[in-house]
């Protein structure tokens, strides 16, 4: 009896959270909305590592005032995403949010935004382009850059230095990886390059078969921007039956769950060109100290912070040098916050980031190609920068935005 | 007034009440959605609790609805999106759901036990790859946002509390109409059949067409729901009606209590409460583990789950006996009560 009276009080426990937060006077609330469940769970662990590392720095606390953090998780689908925004922002009473993870959550939460102006919602790593260059809302941020930025320079290396004139892409089927092959197609079309294929597979897929087998043949590389275990399960499978052409990566594709794994992967994907907003070897003083530190606060951590843990660490970053410039004061709702952090510029471990009109960050681009570095392990070599990326690729922006919405269809040249 | 009428009062007052005391989040968040949940669960409840059918299609069927209201009426993905007024296409969503549920119902009533859960969760899994990869229609792995409630006799309906009390409105419709077919002749046919398929037959009933009869009930009130949850999460994608969402409704049933109507909505509240709470209670990487480890518990405690904690602890005050339904014999998934 003792042990199902125990049980009911713990559910009422829950329950029982019905009192209002205090909102004492010195304390900022914060939230971290990051992806704890489903297919993305590793990734959105990284994603906190990079939001707490940011807040280690500051010891919590900015102007005198403790910041207190509260966590909310979702699985990558937008409803969930909007569902633990919901609760961190009505009923915790965050004031400010860093999150979400994955393209999708992020357009749900942009419109979400709209319907509570005296939050500030800065983005944590989800990159479709949909988020910020269409109807953007006047409170969320994002100094992370989107998936089309993240291919800035790749499209003119394969063409010019690699030498690929046709392409077929492998991608997964929603808003991020849209953006991701857009950001390819762009340049690549305009030098004369073609797509002649696209596949769309879901997010999960374990069965490349259909897709391998239909993949063709007069292609000189494939451009594959799949995540975690999609790239892994595409990558083995097409090495079994026997694929033989080139490579080109998304941002999460050759990353080190895919350098670190055994067997014929590795072979080939040496040499396999990709870009994104930061590169794992990169010598830089900035980064290597962020790395640095990075491992020292989490030794069971990655080997290197991904792109995840980067994006969510510039995110929180700017959140707390613009809250030390308002000296903490959010009493107006955030107002005088919000204009702080629309002007501000900053360094970051991969060099320095501000923001467009539509709140959307410019900065650099890496461009990587996997190299076999000592003792046989592979590494993404930088081959080089490309400075200050902005939403557009450097377009004026009407221009860009007669291209539309990048969808399976959106842009194309074959 | 009988103890039994007295509890509805009672619970009645304090649902009719609760938005005076609780926050916009709570009336919302913890109350409307368990308000949506429980409807959705107490569909699943009549086709196991009276018809010993098991269906985890029933969240397929809110989908269904969901989708075609985002489709009918009006949404912001820019796809389709015919722009009918709300009383015309909150009827049409849910009759075509309705009949969507008899199809499925069609389609599994000549089987029973764990083949019936096996085939309505092929058909649930089916339709949740099937919105993720059409896009002509469904809008793939996006779906539809911005589906908002109408604005109607001068009340938005997407306000918290407006949208509490409709839902709160929806929810003792269908749980009356529950209670109230449990005594209906077509209520006692369909326990009957539950019960002894074999000498129903014997008796000249159309065994069946009853079973699908009670699928099309059932997925009308799955639907009502389905178009109350497109509104609450103003958007419906995939995810809505994935397969964990199609067994999170079975699992709020049996939580609940799946022999009478009130059980799956006592297990939609603890759901609810725990999804949104249970991250507050430990590391945010485990709390998953917090929401498994209830719900074992619960129904370790107790094979009737909540509904049969409250009546052990009140047995512990001996006071009336009312007739309970004789124990269904749904199906293996639902766990056997032990005499005592």
């Amino acid at each position: 009896m003792l042990t199902k009276r125990r049980t009911v009080m713990a559910a009422a426990l829950a329950a029982a959270c019905l009192a209002q937060p205090a909102r004492a006077e010195d304390v900022i609330k914060m939230g971290g909305l990051a992806t704890l469940e489903g297919a993305f769970t590793v990734l959105g662990q990284d994603g906190l590592r990079g939001m707490k590392l940011a807040l280690q720095e500051v010891n919590y606390t900015v102007a005198g005032k403790k910041i207190v953090v509260t966590y909310g998780s979702s699985d990558a689908t937008p409803d969930s995403a909007v569902k633990a925004a919901r609760k961190l922002v009505e009923q915790d009473g965050d004031q400010i949010l860093i999150g979400p993870l994955s393209g999708s959550e992020g357009i749900a939460i942009k419109d979400y935004a709209k319907t509570q102006p005296n939050v500030t919602f800065l983005n944590g790593s989800s990159a479709a382009q949909d988020t910020t260059l269409y109807s953007p809302a006047p409170n969320f941020f994002r100094f992370s850059t989107d998936g089309v930025q993240w291919m800035a320079g790749l499209g003119e290396y394969v063409y010019k230095v690699k030498g690929y004139h046709t392409v077929a892409t492998v991608a997964e089927d929603y808003s991020f990886p849209y953006s991701q092959v857009e950001g390819f197609m762009l340049p690549f079309c305009k030098l004369g390059g073609h797509v002649t294929a696209k596949f769309w597979v879901p997010i999960g897929n374990k069965d490349y078969s259909s897709v391998i087998a239909a993949l063709p043949d007069d292609v000189d590389a494939v451009y594959v921007a799949l995540g975690g275990a999609d790239a892994i399960n595409f990558l083995t499978q097409y090495q079994q039956s026997g694929g033989k052409a080139h490579l080109i990566g998304g941002s999460i594709t050759v990353d080190q769950t895919v350098l670190g794994s055994k067997g014929t992967i590795r072979n080939a994907v040496i040499g396999t060109p990709a870009a994104g907003p930061t590169a794992d070897t990169w010598d830089d003083p900035r980064w290597k100290a962020f790395t640095a530190e990075y491992r020292k606060a989490f030794p069971d951590g990655f080997p290197v912070p991904s792109l995840f843990a980067h994006a969510y660490y510039v995110n929180t970053k700017a959140a707390l040098l613009a809250l030390a410039k308002v000296n903490g004061d959010l009493s107006d709702g955030g107002k005088k916050y919000r204009e702080v952090l629309s002007t501000l510029s900053f360094d970051t471990p991969t060099g320095p980031v501000k923001l467009d009109h539509n709140r959307n960050g410019i900065a650099d681009i890496f461009v990587t190609e996997v190299t076999e570095g000592k003792g046989g392990v592979l590494l993404n070599k930088v081959i080089k920068v490309v400075d200050n990326v902005n939403q557009t690729l450097g377009e004026p922006e009407a221009e860009f935005l007669k291209i539309g919405h990048p969808s399976r269809d959106n842009p194309s040249c074959k | 007034m009988s103890p039994r009428a007295a509890t509805h009062l009672v619970a009645g007052l304090l649902l009719l009440a609760y938005p005076l005391v609780a926050s916009p989040f709570f009336v919302f968040q913890i109350g409307a959605y368990s308000l949506i949940l429980g409807t959705i669960a107490l569909s699943l409840m009549i086709l196991a609790g009276y018809g010993g059918m098991v269906s985890l299609a029933q969240m397929m069927v809110a989908g269904v609805a969901g989708y075609l209201v985002a489709i009918l009426g009006t949404n912001e993905s820019g796809l389709l999106g015919f722009g009918w007024p709300w009383w015309l296409y909150v009827p049409v969503a849910v009759l075509i759901a309705s009949v969507v549920a008899s199809l499925i119902g069609l389609l599994a009533v000549r089987s029973a036990g764990i083949y019936m859960i096996m085939i309505t969760l092929a058909v649930a899994t089916a339709f949740f790859y099937f919105a993720r990869q059409n896009y002509a229609v469904l809008n793939g792995f996006n779906g539809f946002h911005g589906v908002v409630p109408p604005h109607a006799f001068g009340i938005a309906w997407r306000r918290p509390i407006p949208f509490y009390y409709l839902c709160l409105a929806v929810a003792a419709a269908f749980y009356a109409a529950a209670l109230y077919g449990e005594r209906s002749t077509f209520g006692l046919a369909l326990q009957a059949v539950r019960d002894n398929p074999r000498r129903m037959r014997a008796l000249g009933f159309n065994v069946p067409a009853l079973r699908v009869f009670a699928f099309f009930l059932a997925g009308v009130i799955a639907a009502t729901a389905g178009v109350l949850l497109v509104w609450f999460n103003s958007q419906i994608s995939p995810g809505t009606i994935s397969v964990a969402a199609a067994i999170d409704t079975l699992v709020i049933a049996v939580v609940g209590g799946i022999r009478r109507p009130a059980g799956p909505y006592f297990g939609a509240l603890l759901f609810a409460v725990l999804q949104n709470f249970a991250i507050d209670l430990i590391d945010p990487e485990r709390f998953n583990t917090v929401i498994g480890i209830v719900f074992l518990a619960v129904v370790l405690l107790s094979p009737d789950g909540l509904l049969g904690l409250f009546a052990r602890l009140r047995n512990a005050v001996p006071t009336r006996s009312f007739a309970e339904p004789e124990p269904a014999r749904p199906a293996g998934a639902v766990p056997q009560r032990s005499r005592i």
